[in-house]
């Protein structure tokens, strides 16, 4: 009786899906034309913030594994990104895949030794990676981060030969790229790698005794993470044209952490934490000073109140077609 | 040699008050199993109220030193206990039976609403402790000027140690909080009331960080609304250093790292200071996870 249930909301969630995506769309595509200036570089703004949940949420809302120091992934994608294109002029949006795959990089590296640690210690040495990234930026490594100062004089990104530099030209440019990251990340959920790390997520030991390589699978989703931080670092730098320490702080770690967890795991759930986390604040600016300590309030009863974050995934469901009668009863019997 | 003495007192004092805050974490850990992040900030709320406490109510005038600072520690310690007891009721009980995750948010949002409270309340400037209150005496020990508020500091630390030691180990109250610790449900059913042990680490730890928080006023002079974060990952790191959930370890992983930080940056580099106590941290979860004096236990399943 459940199972029928199930199939025909499918459908019907199947049948609504298709035209509400296109009302959605239709709708982000028009909203800035009636927004002002000023808003439309908050919802610039929560763009980047939505790719960064986004690719997060691969990390600590589909592998649950405790992530706060994404703003250093973050980090090594924006300074890539500045400091090849300040120094050899190479075009920022070439730059994308670099900056992805050097945060990737550096991720794996990192996280090879403390994959297999659990959850609060992993969420502690992820902590210390971020500061320590903050101050080597600081003391100007090398001597090619700049210092305290940052870098300036990023170019902007360019795209069939048109220069993007307005906020609105920024706003399709972001909001293409989180519907491009949620229509690539769905996919990957429904993949073997998809299922294998929801398993992790529910039980890591129980995982190990179905023979998934857990470690591998972790360091898979850290990677990825990491990656897409790194390319939303780089569309940062080119958006900001000036980077400085001060905005890859174990802060901006705990916004995007709580825009995770405020969503619940899903991809719809992370667009709409990073709504919450970055446009909440927004709203309150009539509070002016005071605005972050109602976000600290509201986060504490956010969680008191629904402790399983707003859009947790939907359960997975199977085409129960392809069991044969005989199974079906056993699994019954069970 | 006059200078590495003068460091090592130094270190150790600063050392003393990462341990006390360090054993606020590491008792709410052991029972509850959650990283307190308001912890850090409970600290700062101390550091505050001590200074309002000796210019407010003009204790400073009043006074002499001695039992002037006495009052306000005490004072302080039963504040910031009681905002404890009132943190745990408000944010975390309800989260007992739900994940992990969401009680770490919790924290994180209390962490978020205590610094921002204490910038409106206090302002975002740096704030002066009353020099009359910072014993400005230098004693000479081993040929080596020492400050004297240094070496208090490192007493008292030690002498709130060993009494929370003394408790834990040697009452009633404190073996029940140790079998809270172990087993929650065991613990019950032994016919302990786990809440209130619960709310009992929640008034000692922020206690103990608030007297801490009274400490760095006076010893360095200087507090701010945002030093809550950095003395409280690195207390978070003694405790890790030390094992978590092991209170002598909270207290040597302290002074531990106390030293390490203060050597590392009196003769390695003082621009890495405060990396130099991530880097210990992130090296000791790989080498030996549990810490110094944890004992190594096997994952439940």
């Amino acid at each position: 009786m459940l199972k029928r249930s199930g199939t025909t909301s499918g459908t019907i969630l199947q049948r609504v899906k298709f035209p509400a995506l296109v009302a959605l769309t239709a709708l982000a595509a028009g909203l800035p034309l009636t927004l002002n200036p000023y808003w439309t570089a908050v919802f610039v703004s929560i763009g980047l913030g939505a790719l960064l949940s986004l690719s997060l949420n691969v990390i600590l809302g589909r592998a649950g594994i405790f992530n706060m120091g994404h703003a250093a992934f973050y980090a090594v994608g924006a300074y890539v990104t500045a400091i090849l294109n300040t120094r050899f002029q190479v075009p920022v949006l070439w730059l994308l895949p670099v900056a992805g795959a050097a945060s990737g990089l550096c991720a794996l590296l990192v996280a090879r030794p403390i994959i297999h640690l659990r959850g609060d210690y992993l969420l502690i040495v992820t902590v210390g990676i971020v500061e320590i990234v903050r101050i080597a930026l600081i003391n100007d490594v090398g001597g090619l981060t700049g210092g305290a100062n940052g870098i300036f004089g990023i170019a902007r990104p360019e795209i069939f030969g048109i220069r993007i530099r307005r906020d609105i030209q920024f706003y399709y440019l972001v909001w293409g790229a989180v519907a491009l990251t949620v229509a690539l990340f769905s996919r990957l959920d429904r993949s073997r790698v998809g299922r294998a790390l929801s398993c992790i997520k529910e039980d890591d030991t129980a995982a190990e005794g179905c023979g998934i390589d857990v470690a591998r699978y972790k360091l898979l989703a850290f990677g990825l993470g990491a990656f897409w931080a790194g390319m939303a670092g780089a569309l940062f730098a080119a958006k900001m044209t000036i980077i400085s320490p001060g905005s890859f702080t174990f802060w901006d770690s705990v916004l995007l952490f709580a825009a995770v967890t405020l969503g619940g795991g899903s991809q719809t759930g992370a667009v709409l934490g990073a709504f919450l986390v970055f446009g909440l604040p927004e709203i309150f600016r009539d509070f002016a000073s005071a605005r972050m300590l109602v976000f600290g309030l509201a986060l504490m009863a956010m969680m008191v109140v629904r402790p399983q974050g707003l859009l947790p995934p939907a359960l997975r469901r199977y085409d129960t077609r392809f069991i044969t009668r005989g199974e079906r009863a056993a699994g019954d019997g069970e | 040699m006059d200078q590495l003495f003068l460091q090592l007192v130094n270190g150790l004092a600063v050392g003393g008050i990462y341990a006390l805050v360090a054993l606020g974490y590491t008792m709410v850990y052991g029972v509850l199993k959650l990283i307190n992040f308001a912890h850090g900030d409970l600290f700062t709320i101390g550091a505050y109220l001590g200074l309002t406490l000796f210019v407010g109510m003009g204790l400073a005038g009043t006074l002499t030193v001695f039992p002037a600072v006495l009052s306000v520690a005490v004072m302080v310690m039963g504040l910031t206990a009681l905002l404890g007891g009132v943190l745990e009721r408000v944010a975390y009980r309800p989260l007992r039976k739900a994940g992990r995750l969401s009680a770490v948010v919790s924290a994180l949002g209390a962490s978020i609403f205590f610094q921002n409270a204490v910038m409106l309340v206090w302002g975002a400037n740096y704030e002066v402790y009353p020099e009359v209150m910072r014993p400005s005496t230098v004693i000479f020990l081993f040929g080596t000027g020492v400050p004297l508020i240094r070496l208090l500091i490192i007493g008292v630390s030690l002498m709130l140690m060993l009494s929370l030691y003394g408790f834990i180990h040697h009452t009633r109250t404190g073996t029940a909080v140790r079998a809270a610790a172990i087993d929650q449900g065991a613990a019950a059913l032994m016919g302990i009331n786990v809440n209130r042990i619960i709310t009992l680490v929640f008034l000692i730890g922020p206690g103990l960080g608030g007297v801490a928080g009274v400490m760095v006023g006076l010893s360095y002079g200087q507090i701010d609304f945002s030093m809550g974060f950095s003395y409280g990952l690195k207390a978070f790191t003694a405790a890790v250093l030390g094992g978590i959930g092991n209170i002598p370890g909270a207290m040597l992983g302290g002074m531990l790292l106390g030293l390490i930080e203060t050597l590392g940056s009196a003769y390695l580099t003082i621009a890495w200071k405060d990396a130099i106590s991530f880097l210990v941290l992130i090296l000791i979860l790989i080498i030996r996870p549990t810490g110094i004096l944890g004992e190594r236990t096997a994952e439940k399943l």
